[in-house]
């Protein structure tokens, strides 16, 4: 094997296997150890749904994905929610700590160190006996992000966490996370809406088709680190990058939208 | 001609409890009520053989609250809720929870449980008489078997209306079954198993009575039908009252409860 994860002519169909909709359409993808990888695409583009793959909550109806488990006292994945997902009957400690109690890798005051070293990273660890109800939507993310890096995983998985955020968190949030990725450099996937989020903190980012789902383009980030977000956004070489992007993926977004205005008049009829 | 619109704090909403001749509101509608139902007697405009007043009521209340037997009915009636509640609801949350978890459960049970709820539980009582004879466990089954279905019904809804998100955290990060049942499921059961135990608490006072009334020699709802056949209506409304406080002080144990136990519910209803 030669990547950490391989993905080898996958697809996902939703329903009748002949029939049904098929978000996803025989891909393959070779993502390396420590690479920070985002994937970019069209809304219903089924970029969610290859994540959900990875993260063990869908599984594919062709082909196969296989993530190197290297490590047994490591869980292979952590996947970072888009939505609200911090347990609201657990305080901010407790939810920082149940990835590690729940997978079983849990080993006590070095457990516990390394709870409280992200909940200090993530600026929660003086609300540690809070709830997340008396928390605001940052802080609430803030400690999905804590709870994911806390289990230490080999693979880390990311779906549009910052979606949901006001824009001016979610600047402040990429580039918390590009400095907290920096310092451990575990292999990252990351699903965003956003070309400038993916370009400021991804090695490489992959173009997902309109439905059904396939990649159509790979760009490598070559921009040095350690990145900071006001100096990164300045430079030709990001504006440069972005617009690329957004030349292949234009047009996705635009057959897209076809495709939605044809099903939903389809549906009327 | 220009007219000038004035937004400023007199047009804000009060704030707080309404309030008159500075009491709340809520508390004065009884008291009106109580002072007129007391006029209305002493004047001899409603008929006081089945209307007492509110002042007899109360000193006839206070009298028996000096006899054994007033805390003996109190104490018997209190008993038999209490068994019946935990006989009815530990099962009750345990079956919730699989039907909520297991499909297999879901489906052999559903239809059981829907054909069997709507039946009132006292038209049981002849049965549960035969079986378990005119003792003690006869009225606590009964209750039981109504706390049973409330608390089954409840928990499962519970566990269904739990957001995905939380089983898909579990299920990512790779926790046993019997984990995320206590950390997912359970927890996101709570609220519903509280509402469960809400309705609980009404129709387990409901039963209680029925169940005295046919087929005991003590207890608040003996105590009341045994007023009737000796015609002391003044202690037949001591009893509607005894009945009143305890229901009001259910309703208020179980909010006690629920926001010393999910206080992180509540939070969201407001």
């Amino acid at each position: 094997m030669t990547g950490k994860i391989e993905v080898d002519g996958v697809a996902k169909v939703f329903g009748d296997p002949q029939r049904g909709f098929r978000a996803i359409d025989k891909v393959d993808l070779t993502i390396a150890d420590g690479e920070f990888v985002c994937i970019v695409g069209p809304s219903g583009c089924g970029k969610s749904t290859l994540i959900r793959m990875f993260a063990g909550l869908e599984h594919p109806s062709e082909g196969q994905i296989q993530i190197a488990h290297d490590n047994p006292d490591r869980p292979v994945t952590a996947m970072i929610f888009q939505q609200e997902s911090a347990f609201p009957w657990l305080t901010v400690a407790d939810n920082a700590a149940y990835g590690l109690r729940a997978s079983g890798t849990w080993k006590g005051a070095e457990s516990q160190e390394r709870v409280d070293y992200f909940l200090q990273k993530t600026g929660l660890y003086s609300f540690r006996g809070f709830r997340p109800d008396q928390l605001s939507g940052g802080m609430k993310q803030r400690l999905s992000i804590a709870r994911a890096f806390a289990t230490n995983p080999e693979v880390l998985l990311m779906d549009e966490p910052f979606a949901a955020l006001d824009e001016q968190n979610k600047l402040i949030m990429q580039e918390e996370l590009a400095t907290l990725w920096e310092e451990f450099r575990s292999t990252v996937v990351f699903i965003t809406h956003g070309l400038d989020e993916a370009v400021l903190l991804g090695d490489r980012v992959v173009v997902m088709s309109s439905a059904p789902g396939r990649f159509i383009h790979s760009l490598d980030i070559d921009l040095p680190r350690p990145r900071k977000s006001a100096e990164i956004r300045r430079t030709p070489e990001f504006g440069a990058l972005t617009a690329e992007l957004w030349d292949i993926l234009g047009h996705e977004v635009r057959t897209a939208r076809q495709q939605e205005a044809d099903r939903i008049q389809a549906a009327g009829r | 001609m220009a007219t000038i619109e004035t937004i400023d704090v007199s047009r804000a909403p009060r704030k707080g409890t309404r309030r008159v001749l500075g009491m709340p509101i809520g508390l004065i509608s009884p008291i009106v009520l109580l002072g007129l139902w007391e006029i209305a007697a002493r004047t001899g405009a409603i008929n006081v053989t089945f209307f007492p007043a509110p002042s007899t009521i109360l000193a006839t209340g206070f009298a028996q609250a000096q006899t054994a037997q007033f805390w003996g009915d109190l104490g018997i009636s209190l008993q038999r809720i209490a068994v019946g509640l935990v006989m009815g609801a530990v099962p009750g949350v345990l079956v919730g929870l699989a039907m909520g978890l297991f499909r297999p459960v879901r489906e052999a049970l559903n239809p059981l449980i829907a054909a069997l709820f709507p039946i009132p539980k006292i038209a049981l009582l002849p049965l549960l008489l035969l079986i378990f004879g005119i003792g003690e466990t006869s009225k606590y089954v009964t209750i039981a078997i109504n706390v049973f279905f409330l608390m089954t019904i409840n928990t499962f809804a519970g566990v269904v209306s739990t957001p995905k998100i939380y089983f898909e955290v579990a299920q990512n990060l790779k926790a046993s079954r019997l984990k995320t049942y206590l950390t997912v499921a359970l927890p996101g059961a709570l609220p519903g198993i509280f509402t469960g135990l809400r309705i609980c608490m009404g129709t387990a006072l409901i039963l209680l009575v029925a169940v005295e009334f046919s087929t005991a020699d003590s207890g608040v709802g003996y105590r009341i039908w045994w007023a009737w056949t000796v015609f002391w209506v003044d202690t037949m409304y001591v009893g509607f009252l005894v009945i009143a406080i305890l229901g009001l002080g259910f309703s208020y144990a179980v909010d006690f409860l629920e926001r010393l136990v999910i206080p992180w519910h509540r939070k969201h209803e407001r």
